[in-house]
């Protein structure tokens, strides 16, 4: 029986790793990996960050454009960890892209990560001509945030608003069914 | 007693659809090839502007800025060096705070003041006083510039975008999209990108 188990233990070991690497190979490299007090941020500019916003699978997305220093977007981020946190067992993942200044992401941005404690996978999008790439996101998007795309596979929808815990959680339950 | 509640929720009434309307508006806005409506906000030195106050000039660019958005900021210096640029050439700078100063303090008219001396704009810098000009034009975040050329129809929108491709780093730009278009204009040639999009810190109501 111990036998069993050990397999098991190990094939669930092989299995993870396995896709783990196929997760680093759709992904990206980094432009650069910002760290400091145990908090780690990749940057990437539009290129690197597109895969993340066409992931073709059974999870709903819940991307978020913010800034720490944008007040409509700190005040709604509490919703979005929340939803990241509840919904982590029924196929919702939350992605927070900041688009802080890159020259301010170990003043700013790493301390606020730190400081807000957040859960949700954050990456920062280090892409200056934004001209080039908001119409990528959405062909509505005006370009100010905060801004927020959900989707699943080929089903998506993009808002230009400040989201309440309900509404967020309402929009994600559409996704679901 | 009756007819006052009456009153009240007919006016309540009143002021709900007057806000719907206000964000239809706002998400229209002009198009390239409108002619926008003058208006006349209260400018720093506490007199009011108006685009019809500048005979002599050609036309307009017309920025919605603040002074608290970091976007806005890295913008200034390339603001005032438009301004110097085309004032002379008939094409002044005109700059518009959209922002609610109750709801963001820092785009206070006093500290619009401030900004202005120290940054020394040579340019009008006006408070959209109770947000009634902004969504006529259908600006949606600081900094969005919209050119505007007199015509015999009125000031007709050219350009609605950004000022260039690259907000961080000034030496790093590539395309100055508000020059080429005012350039153009001056030539009497088409504007060839009439417009483009860059992120903003979305306009406080």
């Amino acid at each position: 029986m111990k036998k069993i188990i050990a397999i098991g233990i190990v094939f669930l070991l092989v299995s993870c790793k396995s896709e783990e690497k196929k997760e680093a190979i759709s992904n990206p490299k980094p432009l650069k990996t910002y760290s400091k007090d145990g908090i780690s941020i990749d940057s990437y500019n539009f290129l690197g960050l597109e895969p993340y916003l066409k992931k073709d699978n059974d999870t709903t997305y819940v991307v978020n454009f913010w800034a720490t220093w944008c007040v409509p977007c700190v005040e709604e981020l509490p919703n979005f960890e929340k939803l990241n946190a509840e919904y982590k067992d029924k196929k919702v993942k939350v992605l927070l892209v900041s688009i802080d200044f890159p020259k301010m992401a170990e003043t700013k941005l790493l301390p606020f990560v730190k400081e807000h404690n957040l859960k949700s996978e954050v990456l920062l999008l280090n892409d200056p001509d934004a001209n080039t790439w908001i119409n990528k996101v959405d062909s509505t998007w005006s370009g100010a945030i905060p801004a927020t795309i959900i989707y699943k596979g080929d089903k998506r929808r993009f808002y230009e608003k400040s989201f309440s815990f309900e509404e967020l959680e309402n929009e994600v339950k559409q996704f679901q069914n | 007693m009756k007819t006052i509640k009456i009153f009240a929720f007919v006016l309540l009434a009143g002021l709900a659809s007057a806000f719907t309307y206000k964000n239809m508006d706002a998400a229209a806005g002009y198009k390239v090839g409108d002619i926008a409506t003058d208006f006349s906000l209260k400018n720093i030195d506490n007199k009011k502007v108006s685009l019809k106050d500048f005979k002599d000039a050609k036309g307009f660019i017309v920025i919605f800025t603040c002074n608290h958005c970091p976007y806005a900021q890295a913008y200034e210096d390339r603001i005032v060096a438009l301004d110097k640029k085309y004032k002379k050439l008939g094409y002044p700078v005109i700059a518009i705070n959209p922002n609610n100063p109750e709801k963001q303090k820092d785009d206070s008219f006093d500290l619009m003041k401030v900004k202005a001396k120290e940054k020394g704009f040579t340019f009008p810098y006006l408070l959209d006083e109770g947000q009634k000009i902004y969504p006529q034009y259908g600006a949606t975040k600081t900094p969005h510039v919209y050119i505007l050329q007199k015509t015999a129809k009125g000031n007709q929108v050219k350009y609605i975008g950004a000022i260039d491709d690259n907000y961080g780093d000034e030496k790093a730009v590539k395309e100055k999209y508000v020059e080429k278009a005012v350039d153009a204009l001056l030539k009497n040639k088409e504007v060839v990108v009439k417009e483009t999009k860059a992120i903003g810190c979305s306009i406080k109501a």
